[in-house]
């Protein structure tokens, strides 16, 4: 059962194809992660899924409905979510704000009403801060709930960017390289959630990583990228092993960009 | 050919006017270019170098080239001294309360200079005052051909400054770079202290060759409004482009007032400005940036 | 020292935090109320100026304060307001219907200033505001059919139920009614999704958008709202002044507005009241204190704008939580007394970070 599809999707910048006719599909309830060299165009596949780039060519299909040219604010209420590399919270806001900013796309009251504060209003608050509790409890960060984001280490603003992405209650996430700067434990920690948003909650997810042992413990197969093309798409294994994937890593014979 | 004759009457005068907003406009360029601040008190300054070129040249009587280059630098050394010990302080707080600040700055500039030189126009002797050229059959103040000579002059300074010298240079390196800047040993705060010191200077300079147009008076910074045109018209990251932007204000700003009815002149550096952001807003010349997340 | 025990949700989203907060704000009512009984006519008008300055203070503040986006031209917004609460009111139409009309006009025309605007971020939305503001200026100005242009317009007195409301006493009451429907507004905005929108929008655009949030529509909302406040308290602004000259409202007026909303302390509404109490009231304590300054600096002309921009570098180099951070660590001081510390309040090291890039 595919629950996403790029079909030779590409961007340009300038001369440089950043993106160059990729294509891949996901399975619904899989972990697909994506890998390869810094600067392989990566993080710019999540942007043109996110809808934050334009594609130059190629389709984009999630549940069977194309999406290529919906606007970036419409992708949310799809039910896709994202991480950011560099993590984009909102600084100036505690925790909680954050989380239930996550919920937004849930939002179904009007303006006059919110205006007024209508009993509907206040029920489907109280509604939000339950759901966003739930996720709370799940990445175990009551103790944090009030605190300014600006105030909280790295490692836990890691945990705070899942937990928003959770809110949107997504039946895709896409984790853009969620183990970079964490230590072995909070690497393991964030493998476990992987897992567990895996089986329990049923949400596909698409991984950009670099840290292999983490590839291999939580994703189903996984797709090699340099300089914006595929090498290699398979499982773990037979990813890591391929010819094409080692070159690129450890480097070989200066080969033609063509 | 008389319409040819006030045409041109026209644009000259719209010209002289418009490097004067393009000057006002360059030096808030300069200081944008490198530290990401704006400097909305860059016309009060403008005014303040232009009183002190007063005083120079009135009352302490010094010619006028001696004046006009000593006025110059000590409002220079001015700018150096307000990025020192003001604007550094500010490094690190979002653009908005920078632009508070320099407004706050600019109404106490006003108000010194109120009190120090007082609340009436001002003007002094120059080598331009009431002469007239005759150049091709046309009648041409010379006040205003020197603002145009004078700014072309000031640009090709600027141009050798940046692309030859190692300030210069260094210069260039801050305002891309910072980080990258300071590993090649630069030092940057000063740089930018420095390029404080050349937008006052050249705030300066514009108003000692506004004087003979138009007399020195404390309310004289509010044509920074207009120079804001002249830089968003250029794209705020170019020094080309805010005088040529500037002059584009100031020749449509003349013949609004001439073929407009009355009152609509002072609105029209506004209007375009508008149409501008609306239609192209990183102008004519600058680049678009957008963030890699 | 107060410890919030919080057991339900519904705590987190009503208006006080607690019992206490409840006391101290009646007791706050309670004097307010009662203040045209104790204060000379003076002090009450002083005082009806501070909350129409206030209203349109809580309007920019949701704008600035809590969205993000600059507006040096609000000063236009306030003259929208009191311009068609004044027309209106001549033409014979009841001052409770020309006072919605007013600031609902406004908001149309914040939305209208809102929409272009949308892709421009921090500089040159400050400069396109500013440019609006002096367009507006200039059409007050030579529109003379409509505004009388520099005859001035004389504003007739409103008319609530038959009662006029003239005087000090009447504004007072009035202003003060609307200011509590507009913080009432405002809160209920901010503990709502659009509220949550607004703080989104200011810290990471590109992140707001991925969390579902149409920028273009948010964007266009804050501005009608906040144009739509600042055109009510044209509205009554218009009554305080009782005569409407179209040079009223400049470029620095603009400057006032966004003082009330830096001096007052960004992302708070209590800062947007302390604010308006400052801009207003400094000019009074200028006056009643210059004959006391030493070296005859009382007598210097120009004294009030250069102590405005002193005061303002003051906040921007020193303070810059504005009143409302120093209200915050007094009380801090005082609830954790006495164990306050001397680096309590030390500012942390910030680098620039680039607005080219939001």
């Amino acid at each position: 059962m595919i629950a996403f599809q790029a079909q030779d999707i590409s961007v340009r910048f300038g001369g440089i194809r950043a993106v160059d006719s990729v294509s891949f599909d996901v399975r619904r309830g899989e972990v697909f992660a994506i890998i390869g060299p810094n600067g392989a165009g990566k993080t710019t596949i999540f942007n043109l899924i996110s809808r934050i780039y334009n594609s130059t060519s190629g389709k984009l299909i999630f549940e069977d409905k194309e999406f290529t040219h919906t606007p970036a604010w419409q992708i949310a209420g799809l039910g896709i979510a994202r991480t950011f590399q560099n993590i984009e919270l909102f600084p100036n806001a505690t925790l909680l704000q954050n989380l239930l900013i996550g919920r937004h796309c849930h939002s179904r009251v009007g303006f006059a009403a919110e205006l007024l504060f209508l009993p509907s209003v206040r029920k489907a608050e109280l509604r939000h801060r339950e759901k966003v509790e739930d996720v709370i409890a799940f990445l175990g960060l009551e103790h944090h709930r009030n605190s300014l984001i600006a105030n909280l280490p790295y490692g836990v603003r890691k945990v705070v960017e899942l937990g928003r992405a959770l809110c949107i209650e997504p039946k895709l996430l896409l984790l853009d390289e969620p183990s970079s700067g964490l230590n072995v434990e909070e690497t393991e920690g964030m493998g476990f959630w992987i897992e567990d948003i895996k089986k329990d909650l049923g949400i596909t997810v698409i991984m950009v990583e670099h840290d292999m042992a983490l590839v291999n413990q939580v994703s189903d197969r996984v797709m090699a990228l340099n300089y914006g093309k595929v090498l290699a798409m398979g499982t773990p294994q037979e990813v890591q092993s391929h010819p094409e994937v080692v070159r690129a890593y450890l480097g070989g014979e200066v080969e033609s960009v063509a | 050919m008389e319409d040819a004759a006030r045409i041109l009457q026209l644009i000259v005068n719209g010209a002289a006017s418009g490097c004067i907003y393009g000057l006002i406009a360059l030096g808030f360029v300069l200081i944008y270019k490198a530290t990401e601040m704006v400097n909305f008190a860059q016309g009060d300054v403008m005014m303040l170098g232009g009183f002190v070129a007063f005083s120079l040249i009135a009352n302490f009587h010094l010619p006028y080239w001696v004046g006009g280059i000593l006025a110059i630098l000590i409002t220079a050394a001015f700018g150096y001294a307000l990025d020192a010990f003001v604007l550094r302080r500010v490094i690190g707080q979002p653009q908005f309360a920078v632009v508070m600040l320099t407004l706050g700055l600019g109404f106490i500039f006003r108000a010194v200079a109120g009190i120090t030189w007082g609340y009436d126009s001002v003007g002094f002797n120059t080598p331009f005052t009431n002469k007239t050229a005759n150049i091709g059959g046309l009648i041409l103040g010379e006040d205003n051909l020197s603002i145009i000579v004078g700014t072309l002059l000031l640009c090709v300074v600027l141009y050798l400054f940046f692309s030859k010298t190692r300030v210069g240079v260094a210069m260039q390196a801050a305002s891309q770079n910072q980080l990258a800047a300071y590993y090649m040993g630069i030092p940057v705060r000063t740089i930018f202290s420095l390029i404080w010191a050349i937008s006052a200077g050249v705030a300066c300079l514009a108003g000692i060759l506004l004087s003979p147009v138009s007399m020195i008076d404390v309310n004289m910074g509010f044509l920074g409004i207009k120079a804001f045109a002249a830089a968003v018209i250029g794209g705020f990251g170019s020094i080309p482009g805010s005088l040529i932007g500037g002059v584009i204000v100031g020749i449509v700003e003349q013949f609004a007032g001439y073929d407009l009815p009355a009152g609509f002149q002072e609105v029209t550096s506004n209007v375009v400005l508008l149409l501008m952001l609306f239609i192209r807003p990183q102008g004519l010349f600058a680049e678009r940036m957008g963030k890699r997340v | 020292m107060r410890y919030l025990f919080r057991t339900q949700y519904r705590q987190d989203i009503a208006l006080w935090r607690h019992n206490g907060d409840l006391v101290w704000y009646g007791l706050l009512t309670v004097l307010v109320l009662i203040a045209p009984l104790l204060l000379g006519e003076f002090y009450i008008g002083e005082l009806g100026a501070v909350f129409i300055f206030a209203i349109a203070g809580v309007g920019l503040m949701l704008l600035v304060g809590y969205t993000g986006l600059i507006s040096l031209g609000h000063a236009a917004f306030l003259g929208i307001g009191a311009y068609v609460n004044a027309v209106l009111l001549a033409q014979g139409v009841p001052f409770l219907v020309t006072l919605p009309l007013a600031g609902a006009f406004t908001a149309l025309c914040g939305a209208a200033i809102g929409r272009p605007t949308l892709r421009m971020s921090g500089l040159y939305l400050a400069i396109a505001t500013l440019a609006f503001g002096s367009i507006v200026g200039t059409v007050f100005q030579k529109w003379t059919a409509v505004t009388g242009g520099f005859d001035g317009f004389a504003v007739p007195t409103p008319y609530i139920f038959g009662i006029p409301i003239e005087g000090a006493t009447g504004i007072y009451y009035v202003s003060l009614v609307v200011l509590a429907f507009v913080l009432w507004i405002s809160a209920n905005l901010l503990r709502s999704p659009t509220g949550r929108a607004m703080v989104a929008i200011r810290d990471s655009e590109v992140s707001a958008q991925s969390m579902g949030i149409q920028l273009a529509r948010y964007k266009t909302i804050v501005f009608a709202v906040s144009a739509g406040m600042t055109g009510l308290a044209g509205a009554l602004f218009a009554h305080y002044v009782r005569y409407l000259a179209p040079d009223a409202f400049d470029v620095l007026l603009s400057v006032q507005f966004v003082t009330i909303v830096f001096v007052g302390g960004l992302g708070s509404l209590r800062g947007a009241i302390l604010g308006a109490m400052f801009v207003r009231l400094l000019p009074q304590f200028i006056a009643v204190v210059r004959d006391d300054l030493p070296f005859g600096i009382g007598r210097l002309p120009g004294l009030e704008p250069s102590l405005f921009g002193l005061v303002l570098v003051f906040v921007i180099l020193f303070q810059p939580g504005g009143l409302n951070g120093m209200w915050l660590k007094i009380k801090q001081w005082f609830q954790a007394f006495p164990f306050k510390r001397q680096t309590s309040f030390r500012r942390q090291k910030s680098y620039a970070k680039s607005e080219r890039l939001r």
